[in-house]
């Protein structure tokens, strides 16, 4: 392998893994935009959404005739796996929010926080009650294929990574800037008391906002399963952050920012891990967060100051 | 819903609001007829916005019936009283900074859009603000503080409300704007609209409307037509300038 198919196959191994971080970044920023809340238990979400993956997966396969039919067409299985995890995450997000976080919109900043730390535990020890504390092996749904170029390989599974987090990246895009919902999103983002003055349901847009980002993350945690065929109900906690650093890194509050993010901290982390070992991804992913937020403390799309005045 | 036969679109009875241990609001009173525009003033802090805001729903009252065509509004939430008619212009403009000219004006128009009506009431508000047609795709936040507050009006007028609530329209202006402003407000006011109007520009004020109320430290301390507010020593005294 030639140093530049080397750099080649480390670009699209980040781009994979940078698109499911971008996913679950999107949550994290537009929860923030909308009502300056940082979600900590949005990684648990993720962390559910690749559980719901999984039970369906293990669903549609013990039910003889859709197991079937499904087998024969693993893209049919797919797309009911995605929608199970998104549709139950989107549930999950309206509880939470409904639950924990619209009794407080009002509370100390601390208040909330420590809510959504107890969240969080809540949601990791109902899936390790579920379905156990040791690893689960996630049954991979598509064939193992992959396509060389070279000597650059993409995977099928890369390839459905891409495709995938690229259309509802494209969709959430054309919902925010393109349709009266978007419009009212982004109304209440920018001025709360004037958007209830035009009539907007506020409560409700911010629920909306909430079941989104978190069928979104859903979406990312069937993808990570799949990707890494185990998962555990750890997983939240490191890829969660490593999320919520990308939606900082990209400014947070602004969705591409998020996007963005996710896409930059996949590439950093591989080429760490290639170029340095895979000890120091991690350090070096961070650093350069550090790096970014020293020179551009609102992140690198995020708005200035004065223009929410 | 239908009309009052007394003529009375808004009604405020015996308003109480306080914020935290403070009554900011100790019993307001005060009516709009049907077609009618009508003045508040008052000092700073003498509860102008507070009374506004509790009609348009923001803030609970503690005691007191808000009517608006008959029917008590004051337990329902924002978006219901403006459903009904009642669309605030609110103090400071508080236009969306970062959408177009066009996304403030069609939020304006409210949740339920109906495309040949948004239609007609774009054309009705670019008539009357033709910068606003110019700049339909700018920034609104890059407007000017003239340009904004047109905005602002604009953006009230799309939801076609039966009852303008105006606050403080004209702060900030230029005196040439100010006029401008005025001219406008008394243009929409001829067309039909029911206005009440709350400004520190008592002077400009007691102008255009035809009743006015003065509120002091939450109270309604005078009320009458604007004329003889006009001429009246105290009025003249603390809104007047001598
Ligand atoms: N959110 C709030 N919390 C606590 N006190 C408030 C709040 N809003 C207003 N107040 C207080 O209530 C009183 C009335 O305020 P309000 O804004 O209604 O006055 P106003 O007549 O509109 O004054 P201005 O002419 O300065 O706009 C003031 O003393 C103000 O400090
Ligand atoms: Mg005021």
């Amino acid at each position: 392998m030639s140093p530049g198919e080397f750099f080649l196959q480390q670009f699209i191994n980040g781009l994979a893994i940078g698109s499911i971080y971008a996913l679950i970044a999107l949550g994290y920023t537009m929860v923030y935009g909308i009502i300056q809340l940082i979600n900590f238990a949005h990684g648990e979400i993720f962390m559910a959404g690749a559980y719901l993956g999984l039970a369906a997966i293990l669903l549609i396969g013990s039910i003889g005739p859709i197991g079937a039919a499904a087998g024969a067409a693993p893209a049919l299985s797919l797309v009911l796996t995605i929608l199970t995890a998104a549709a139950g995450c989107a549930l999950l997000g309206l509880a939470v929010e409904r639950v924990a976080y619209r009794p407080l919109r009002q509370a100390p900043k601390l208040s909330v926080l420590i809510t959504a730390i107890g969240v969080s535990f809540f949601l990791q020890n109902a899936v390790m009650l579920s379905f156990g504390a040791q690893d689960r092996y996630v049954p991979p749904l598509l064939p193992v294929l992959h396509a060389r170029i070279g000597s650059v390989t993409v995977t099928l599974m890369q390839g459905i990574v891409l495709a995938v987090s690229l259309m509802l990246m494209m969709g959430l895009q054309g919902i925010v800037y393109g349709t009266a919902l978007g419009r009212a999103m982004r109304a209440t983002a920018q001025d709360p008391l004037a958007a209830r003055l035009m009539g907007i349901p506020v409560n409700r847009i911010i629920a909306v906002t909430f079941a989104m980002g978190s069928a979104l993350a859903g979406v990312g945690g069937v993808l990570f399963g799949l990707t890494y065929s185990t998962i555990n109900f750890h997983d939240g906690y490191l890829t969660g952050l490593k999320a919520f650093t990308a939606a900082v890194l990209g400014g947070i509050g602004n969705i591409p920012g998020a996007m963005l993010g996710g896409l930059l901290l996949g590439f950093l982390e591989g080429f760490a891990a290639a170029y340095l070992s895979t000890q120091w991804k991690n350090v070096v992913a961070f650093t350069v967060l550090v790096l970014v937020l020293i020179l551009r403390p609102r992140g690198l799309l995020g708005e200035r100051v004065a223009e929410r005045a | 819903m239908g009309s009052d036969p007394t003529g009375i679109l808004l009604s405020v009875e015996d308003l109480h609001v306080r914020y935290g241990a403070v009554e900011v609001l100790k019993g307001v009173n005060l009516q709009v007829r049907q077609g009618e525009c009508v003045a508040l003033i008052g000092a700073n802090g003498a509860g102008k916005s507070t009374t506004l805001m509790a009609i348009s729903g923001l803030v609970p009252p503690v005691k007191g019936r808000i009517r608006f065509s008959g029917e008590a509004i004051d337990r329902l939430p924002a978006e219901a009283v403006v459903r009904r008619g009642v669309t605030q212009v609110p103090e400071g403009r508080r236009i969306f900074p970062r959408m177009t000219v066009m996304e403030n004006l069609l939020l304006g128009a409210g949740q339920r859009p109906d495309r040949r009506r948004i239609a007609q009431e774009l054309s009705e508000v670019f008539d009357l603000f033709p910068i606003l047609r110019d700049r339909q795709r700018q920034l609104a936040g890059t407007l000017s503080g003239g340009e904004q507050q047109m905005l602002a009006l604009a953006r009230g007028l799309m939801a076609r409300p039966r009852l303008l609530l105006l606050d403080e329209p004209s702060l900030g202006l230029a005196p040439k704007l100010v006029a401008q402003l005025f001219e406008v407000i008394r243009r929409i006011h001829a067309e039909g609209m029911t206005i009440l109007l709350v400004e520190q520009n008592a002077y400009q004020a007691l102008r255009v409307a035809e009743t006015a109320f003065v509120l002091e430290t939450g109270r309604v301390v005078l009320h009458g037509p604007a004329a003889a507010l006009r001429e009246n020593p105290a009025v003249k005294q603390a809104y007047l300038g001598g």
